[in-house]
């Protein structure tokens, strides 16, 4: 028999063990995420894949499914939270999307266009975090990174290479670079490692290809990343 | 005989911007002339009026990058019912705030007495230049802001749905193709 809970009302059915945001996906509904991935196990850092679920706040990502559990999502309650989440997420790095070659691809910025987010509400932490062009294909601006840990555990878990790790606490955590001079070009680091194309924002960039598709010609110009996310999801099962 | 409704004003300034936005607010082509059925202007580049009387709706381009961007910010709060942030730059600092890392001094230095080709080269000092801040700041840091209208530049379109929006007396809404922060 299989089981379900209600998705803002709906039934979805879920395998033991599966997560809520994993059912739901599969179930062609859309509950946003950026630090997850299918290939990894959760990580639960971003915090976008919030739910309301029997009354409390989880990781749609890193909860399992319970029978007959109702679950909140496509709320105005929660939609309002994950775009304070992504104003967050804005103001402590430096995103200045007019210059990010990543722009129009990048997950970040699609969702805060699927969430409306106008402004930055906050103040900007404008930290200091210099890029490191030293690699010869990969560019690293970690202006950017939002600290999802994707180029870490592909790094480690698949490249078999660990080059990436996130260092210091709250607000002084930065990712960094394995090697003693920190530079990524003293790493066995290759443009073809599964870490040098997981990154959701414009951290780990190929040299080269730059604007060669056009700012309004990219893959979030085109559609929303809740239509992009529901096709690969369907593509893939 | 029923009297023609009041005509909206409004003011329009770019501290630290380039202009773009407001090349991209002429970019409503043939709306202008339906605009200016429904507003006059009071302070803009559009009039050459120097300085912002009371008004409907402020626009404003550019972040905050000296202490004359802050006068005119705060004249603009003073005197605007609603202000606006255009564009990246006001909204957050944009491409001026790129210098947010760099020590202020370096970078003065670096431009009036490093630069390849200047020689015996002084960072200027007249009184009646505006100082500098330290940081660029998006005007949101400085005054309150009502509306953000992000892009660079905002579309022709989105400026125009925007405003259309507010003389509608709606609350402006940019959803879809028209919200983009580039
Ligand atoms: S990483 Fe994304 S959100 Fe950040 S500047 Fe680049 S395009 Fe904008
Ligand atoms: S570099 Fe990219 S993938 Fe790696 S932690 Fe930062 S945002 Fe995530
Ligand atoms: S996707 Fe669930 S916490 Fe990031």
């Amino acid at each position: 028999m299989t089981r379900q809970f209600l998705l803002d009302g709906q039934p979805v059915p879920f395998e033991d063990g599966q997560s809520i945001l994993e059912a739901a996906r599969q179930a062609g509904h859309y509950i946003p995420s950026l630090c997850w991935h299918k290939d990894f196990p959760a990580h639960g850092s971003c915090k976008l894949c919030i739910v309301k679920a029997a009354g409390r706040h989880v990781s749609a990502c890193a909860t399992p499914a319970r029978e007959g559990w109702e679950v909140e999502s496509n709320t105005p309650e929660m939609n309002g939270e994950r775009r304070g989440l992504l104003q967050m997420l804005f103001v402590e790095g430096n995103h200045f999307c007019p210059s990010c070659e990543k722009s129009g691809n990048c997950e970040l910025q699609a969702l805060g266009y699927e969430y409306e987010m106008l402004s930055p509400r906050f103040r900007h932490f404008y930290p200091e975090r210099p890029v490191d062009a030293s690699h010869p294909d990969v560019l690293l601006d970690f202006n950017r990174c939002i600290f999802c840990e994707l180029c870490v555990r592909a790094s480690r878990d698949v490249d078999g290479k660990a080059v990436f790790a996130l260092t210091g606490r709250g607000i002084d955590k930065h990712l960094v670079v394995n090697a003693e001079s920190g530079r990524l070009a003293d790493t066995d680091f290759s443009k073809d490692d599964l870490a040098a194309h997981i990154c959701p924002v414009g951290v780990i960039l190929h040299k080269g290809p730059g604007f060669a598709v056009p700012i309004g010609e990219r893959d979030y110009d085109r559609e929303s990343i809740r239509q992009k996310k529901l096709r690969d999801e369907e593509a893939s099962s | 005989m029923s009297t023609p409704p009041r005509k909206l004003r409004i003011a329009t300034t770019s501290l630290a911007g380039c202009f773009g936005c407001h090349m991209s607010f002429l970019d409503i082509d043939e709306h202008l002339f339906e605009l200016v059925e429904l507003v006059e202007f009071d302070r803009s580049p559009l009039t050459d009026i120097k300085e912002v009387g009371p008004c409907d709706i402020g626009l404003i381009e550019g972040g905050v990058c000296n202490a004359e961007n802050v006068h005119v910010l705060r004249a603009f709060r003073r005197n605007c019912k609603t202000l606006i942030a255009l564009g990246a730059c006001a909204v957050n600092g944009g491409l001026p705030a790129q210098r947010n890392h760099l020590p202020l001094s370096e970078c003065l230095r670096e431009v009036y007495q490093f630069r390849p080709g200047i020689a015996n080269g002084q960072i200027p000092n007249d009184p009646e230049l505006p100082l500098p801040l330290d940081k660029v700041r998006p005007i949101h840091e400085v005054v309150r802001v009502d509306y953000f209208l992000p892009g660079c530049p905002p579309s022709g379109p989105a400026i125009w749905k925007f405003l259309t929006d507010l003389i509608a007396g709606r609350t402006p809404r940019l959803s879809g193709g028209l919200l983009h922060y580039d």
